[in-house]
């Protein structure tokens, strides 16, 4: 058995993300849609960190990682903001039977 | 196979294996419950690739802020009396055999290019380092930053409410 090197962290987030996508398209409930989007997010952000620890490239990569898990915060807020919005007006959160953007 | 090693297989198996729960859970309930363990195998890896801060705050933002927020839009959006918490999941088979393909291909191509690895020296903590480059080379995206987590905090609380 081999040591731990950046392969094997890729695999991992490279796995992480397809879960994170095969949520995304299967789930109805925007909710879910949510957590498969913070799957991918944290898919991305275990590639950025570990390219900054095996690349040699300093730090830059844990300030990117830094700044999408920023992002990610402030995605969260006005997502669901606005699911409890849609809620409101249509009494499900479905993603498929949501077809209007007025009433 | 020495600490390191072991640990990294630990959290690997962790999260992978908490992440296929939040896909594949019927409650949206234990869904977010897995989440928290997802997260949380995350930022174990982070501190294996040496990254602390960035363990630090991934624990702090997504799992006492971003998971909470979840928690509280899946209790908002459910009638919990009369219905079951349960969502619907549709297109199963195709997309499981599309997103296994594309999973195969990307883990495929990971594994079999011949990565340039040059591992640096690890510090015994990144917070100095992380607060220099945050406070000279990346201070204005900092402060974008701290301007665009106001508006988004203004923009949620005026969508949310009531009118």
């Amino acid at each position: 058995m081999t040591s731990i090197g950046l392969q094997h962290y890729l695999v991992v987030s490279s796995i992480l993300f397809s879960l994170g996508l095969f949520g995304i398209v299967t789930r109805k409930n925007a909710v879910m849609v949510l957590m498969g989007i913070e799957l991918i997010l944290n898919s991305a952000n275990i590639n950025f960190v570990a390219f900054a620890r095996y690349g040699n490239f300093g730090f830059d990569g844990q300030l990117i990682a830094l700044f999408v898990v920023i992002l990610a915060a402030a995605e969260a807020a006005v997502a669901l903001a606005i699911v409890l919005n849609i809620y409101k007006n249509f009494s499900t959160v479905n993603v498929d039977e949501i077809d209007k953007l007025k009433e | 196979m020495n600490l390191a090693d072991f640990l990294f297989y630990v959290f690997a198996v962790i999260t992978l294996v908490s992440a296929f729960f939040v896909v594949t859970f019927k409650n949206i309930i234990y869904s977010a419950f897995s989440l928290l363990l997802t997260f949380l195998g995350v930022a174990g890896i982070y501190v294996l690739l040496g990254a602390d801060f960035i363990a630090i705050v991934q624990v702090i933002v997504y799992v006492g802020g971003i998971l909470i927020l979840i928690l509280f839009g899946v209790m908002l959006t459910n009638k919990i009396q009369n219905v079951p918490i349960k969502t619907e999941a549709s297109f199963i088979i195709p997309a499981s055999i599309t997103i296994g393909a594309f999973g195969g291909i990307l883990v495929s191509t990971f594994i079999n290019t011949r990565w340039k690895s040059m591992p640096a020296e690890l510090a015994n903590s990144t917070l100095t380092d992380v607060g220099h480059l945050l406070m000279n080379e990346y201070i204005l995206i900092f402060e974008l930053l701290g301007i665009l987590l106001l508006v988004a905090l203004v923009g949620a609380a005026s969508i949310a409410r009531k009118q």
